[in-house]
């Protein structure tokens, strides 16, 4: 089962029209209609993914990580922030819990592990395959198999209506979500100190070394923020789609394919890649329901055949 | 290079193993034993392309859905015969090959890694999407037992795991041929480094495109066989975790020997069933195995028997 397949099938909360379903409508106007819809969700699904891609693409580009577990952190971030909204705490809460507690997560695995192997590529990417491995079944043991909601306020439910098409609140919410995240990064990244010790120490960790920077201690914060922003994502969707055993390699390829095409390290890519990635697969499981990897994939080849390094990588 | 006789005892062990034990195994490790020897296929396809020409490959789950869906769907419409299925399972898989080799080739290291995972989700995304051909996620069931045209079928468990054996032999033949021969020496060339390659003349881009159809044959041929052994296809056998799991067994044997993945893919198998008699909670074994050697023992299973044997001498890695 695909992510955004289930955004609609589970959350059943996409937009609709009003009325009868199905094609026997006015041609121009339900045409019209339709393509509003989609093109909503299909932003709104980029949203999503910028926040996972986002962060995948920061740790990539900090240390060169291809980070299989952020798939997990996704999951797991879900999970603790259900299990402190049923504690009886604030949605908004469980969000910074979730995400706090899979930054740790981050940081207690790439202290373990992780930073023992010298910045070896492969080593590197199947130590964090092993770890998927390991929270995959660890999510399982604690949260069981059974898939939950996490139960988001009251004011995020229902929808707002323009011009006879519904809007669900929680799909805006997504989007501004994402929109507040992307902001706080750019300005963090361009407009403070540890924002250029971090495009520092991306750009040549020696000499950022070398005029004093910590430069292993930047990488870790990057890899806990990268890790915390999974988290983010995986707390937002949950309200949405659900938290269930499955749904970090699940998500895991639409992560990756954001960090492709976007080019490998580049958040600005990342922004550009989720939402063009949100809409192709959204517009293309309406078109073509049995294909819809294929419309996912495709766009993927054909801009890595131009662009080896993805939109706005660095060779 | 190991001893000499040391080569020869743990051959003669395996072939003991292989060849004499099975008539005396257990009903249950009959079917490990047959199942280790299919990935092992699989296992000894990844290494042609991690161990020997340095690609570290997410996809290989995709040849094993592409073999299996072929057999399936031949076997179930049109009742073809065991010899249709095998050249069709190894054609799709080596076109499916050279068709995203293309693509995935453009880049390198961890870059191809990633492209090649997003590739091998297009065949789990037709496995489980394309309902009408695929049957979903129910799978395609009642795939019959291998027809061979011949007086001899391998219908029964024991014919079967010969069967399977003779492929596993034929396979570790011809790709040890082939990375013996120049051809498999330029690819270890072209894992040690690229652009030296490159200015002595070799035509890099081809051969590891080549290497990359190969592997996807390969991967096709135990597909095929998967698919027999279970009578059943399913979009399980082309998701992710069936590549993570094979590229585990590639670096726990040992990559760039070819046996290794073999060993690899048969320790896997055993441990996983039966642990998972012991414990529910043989994902976490798994998983603590990959880390654990991926630290610890980073040339795997033979890289542990290498250094043992040649202990004390003083030799290059």
């Amino acid at each position: 089962m695909c992510p955004s397949q289930s955004l609609e099938a589970r959350g059943g909360r996409g937009p609709r029209r009003r009325g009868a379903q199905g094609g026997e409508d006015a041609e121009g106007a339900g045409r019209v209609e339709f393509w509003t819809i989609q093109l909503f969700n299909g932003i709104s699904y980029g949203a999503l993914l910028f926040l996972l891609g986002g962060g995948l693409t920061l740790i990539f580009g900090m240390m060169r990580i291809v980070n299989m577990t952020h798939g997990s952190y996704y999951l797991l971030g879900g999970y603790v922030a259900l299990t402190v909204i049923r504690t009886g705490s604030t949605f908004l809460l469980a969000l910074l819990v979730g995400a706090l507690a899979i930054a740790l997560v981050g940081v207690v695995e790439y202290k373990t592990f992780l930073g023992r192997l010298g910045g070896k590529d492969l080593p590197q990417v199947l130590t964090t395959m092993g770890f998927a491995l390991i929270f995959q079944d660890l999510g399982l043991v604690i949260w069981g198999g059974e898939p939950q909601t996490i139960p988001s306020p009251a004011i995020l439910s229902g929808s707002y209506q323009v011009a006879g098409l519904f809007f669900p609140v929680y799909r805006i919410f997504m989007m501004v979500v994402s929109l507040l995240v992307g902001a706080l990064l750019w300005v963090v990244l361009e407009r403070t100190r540890a924002g250029a010790m971090i495009r520092a120490a991306v750009d040549d960790a020696e000499m950022a070394g070398g005029v004093g920077i910590n430069v292993p201690r930047v990488s870790l914060g990057v890899f806990a923020l990268g890790a915390a922003l999974a988290a983010v994502s995986g707390v937002v969707a949950g309200g949405f789609v659900g938290v269930y055993p499955g749904a970090d390699f699940e998500i895991l390829p639409y992560a990756f394919v954001v960090v492709i095409v976007g080019g490998m390290g580049s958040l600005k890519g990342a922004l550009v890649a989720s939402l063009l990635v949100g809409l192709v697969d959204t517009f293309g499981k309406a078109f073509f329901p049995e294909l819809s990897y294929f419309t996912l994939f495709l766009p993927m080849a054909v801009i890595l055949a131009i662009r080896p390094m993805g939109l706005f990588g660095r060779a | 290079m190991l001893p000499q006789w040391l080569r020869l005892l743990g051959m003669g062990a395996a072939i003991l193993l292989l060849v004499v034990l099975p008539p005396f195994l257990s009903g249950f490790l009959l079917t490990l034993f047959t199942q280790a020897l299919i990935l092992g296929i699989l296992a000894m396809s990844l290494d042609l392309l991690l161990g020997y020409t340095g690609l570290a490959s997410l996809s290989q789950a995709a040849y094993l859905g592409l073999g299996a869906y072929s057999v399936g769907i031949l076997t179930t419409w049109y009742r073809s015969n065991f010899w249709v299925t095998l050249a069709v399972g190894l054609l799709l898989s080596a076109g499916f090959a050279a068709l995203f080799g293309m693509v995935a080739l453009r880049a390198t290291g961890v870059y191809f890694l990633m492209i090649s995972l997003a590739i091998g989700m297009v065949v789990w995304g037709l496995a489980i999407r394309w309902v009408s051909v695929t049957k979903g996620d129910n799978g395609i069931s009642g795939i019959p037992k291998p027809e061979l045209g011949l007086p001899w079928s391998p219908a029964e468990a024991l014919p079967f795991y010969y069967f399977a054996l003779g492929f596993f032999v034929l396979s570790l033949c011809i790709l040890l041929r082939v990375v013996g021969s120049p051809f498999g020496h330029s690819l270890v060339g072209i894992r040690e480094s690229e652009s030296r390659m490159r200015i002595m003349g070799y035509h890099v881009w081809l051969h590891k495109y080549l290497a990359f159809v190969i592997s996807g044959a390969f991967g096709g041929l135990a597909g095929v066989l998967w698919a027999y052994y279970n009578s059943f296809a399913s979009p399980a056998d082309a998701e992710l975790a069936v590549s993570v799991e094979v590229l585990l067994m590639v670096a726990l044997g040992g990559q760039g020997t070819l046996v290794g993945p073999a060993l690899g893919a048969w320790l896997i198998v055993l441990l996983k069933n039966l642990m998972s008699i012991a414990t529910q909670r043989w994902v976490i074994v798994l998983g603590a195995v990959y880390v654990l050697t991926i630290v610890y023992a980073p040339q795997g299973v033979m890289g542990i028997v290498r250094q043992l044997t040649e202990g004390g001498e003083n030799s290059s890695p």
